[in-house]
């Protein structure tokens, strides 16, 4: 059990890192890409515009929590 | 993206994770037994090559559009973190990256250590040392030449990178027997987080269904437009980190006084 929870532990280290809010921003960026791709309106801004916003606000949490 | 782009990323981020395995293995090394150290060097690379092997025509077997998707997600993720902590190191917020520090702390945790034998090994400890640093260093690495090679359908090319970025450092490593505090590892680090948030934003989006006006010479725009988006961060968080080392001086001004 110990072993497994190590496991799951290393990976969510490795993939997720030190800001968890990081992860779940680019996977709503993607979401967001992927539906309005499906209609008229060009979506490849989304993920950009959503780099510039989560990238000063996971520093701005670090700096104020540091 | 052409060859030498693809050449060139996966050779730095090779070079940076490199170097931090070299100090380590140099600590298991001068501190235990090289012998062991070496052994687990070795090990440590064959799991990394069995986990390239495997995961290597894995992925070039899935359609392009899925591939670009869950690559683009991965290395945005990874990318951020990556700029996030190079920000935070150019601007003070976070101490520099010291090699130096690190073989120092490793080199006495080494000697403090108990020696055991286990088949081959003579020092059980130097080995897991070794092999330890080198599976995590280069986990992250075989990530990126793995990813960034499927999706230009050339993965040899970024094994090539990676070993070569593997052999230098080595060589380099081995030559001055010292940890390599000369290598500007912070800056390589900014570069490859730069890197890595502009294909990831480029893939990632094209994979979501995007379509980048330009095709792929939106590259072009992206890297230095994300270049520069982290060079601004860097010039607003510096005064800030400038302003929280003053409060700190002002709250405690008789540690300045017995230092003085």
């Amino acid at each position: 059990m110990r072993y497994l929870k190590n496991f799951f532990v290393f990976w969510y280290d490795f993939v997720i890192g030190d800001d968890w809010m990081v992860a779940v921003g680019i996977a709503l960026a993607l979401a967001a890409t992927y539906a309005v791709a499906r209609t008229s309106v060009s979506a490849w801004w989304i993920v950009p515009g959503s780099v510039a916003v989560i990238l000063p606000w996971s520093l701005w949490r670090a700096i104020r929590g540091s | 993206m052409n060859a030498g782009a693809l050449f060139v990323a996966v050779f730095l981020a090779c070079a940076v994770e490199a170097v931090e395995a070299t100090t380590i293995v140099l600590a298991a090394g001068t501190a235990r037994d090289w012998r062991s150290a070496l052994i687990g060097v070795g090990a440590g690379l064959a799991v990394l090559a069995g986990v390239v092997g495997a995961l290597g025509p894995a992925l070039t077997a899935v359609p392009l559009r899925d591939l670009r998707l869950f690559v683009g997600a991965l290395l945005l993720i990874f990318g951020l973190q990556w700029m996030r902590k190079a920000v935070l190191r150019a601007s003070g917020h976070k101490a520099l990256h010291d090699e130096d520090k690190i073989f120092r702390e490793q080199l006495a945790a080494a000697r403090a250590a108990d020696a055991k034998e286990v088949g081959v090994v003579a020092d059980w400890y130097a080995f897991t040392l070794a092999f330890k640093g080198v599976v995590l260093e280069g986990l992250e690495v075989a990530f990126i030449a793995l990813t960034f090679g499927s999706n230009q359908h050339d993965v040899p090319l970024a094994a090539v990178a990676a070993v070569s970025a593997v052999a230098v450092v080595a060589a380099v490593g081995v030559a001055v027997r010292a940890p390599l505090t000369r290598v500007p590892e912070n800056t390589m680090k900014f570069v490859v987080g730069v890197m890595l948030v502009s294909f990831g934003t480029f893939w990632g989006a094209e994979g979501a269904g995007a379509r980048w006006p330009g095709s792929d010479a939106a590259l072009l725009i992206l890297v230095p437009a994300v270049a520069v988006f982290g060079l601004t961060l860097v010039a607003l968080a510096k005064p800030m980190a400038k302003t929280k080392a003053a409060s700190h001086r002002t709250a405690s001004p008789t540690s300045a006084e017995t230092t003085a």
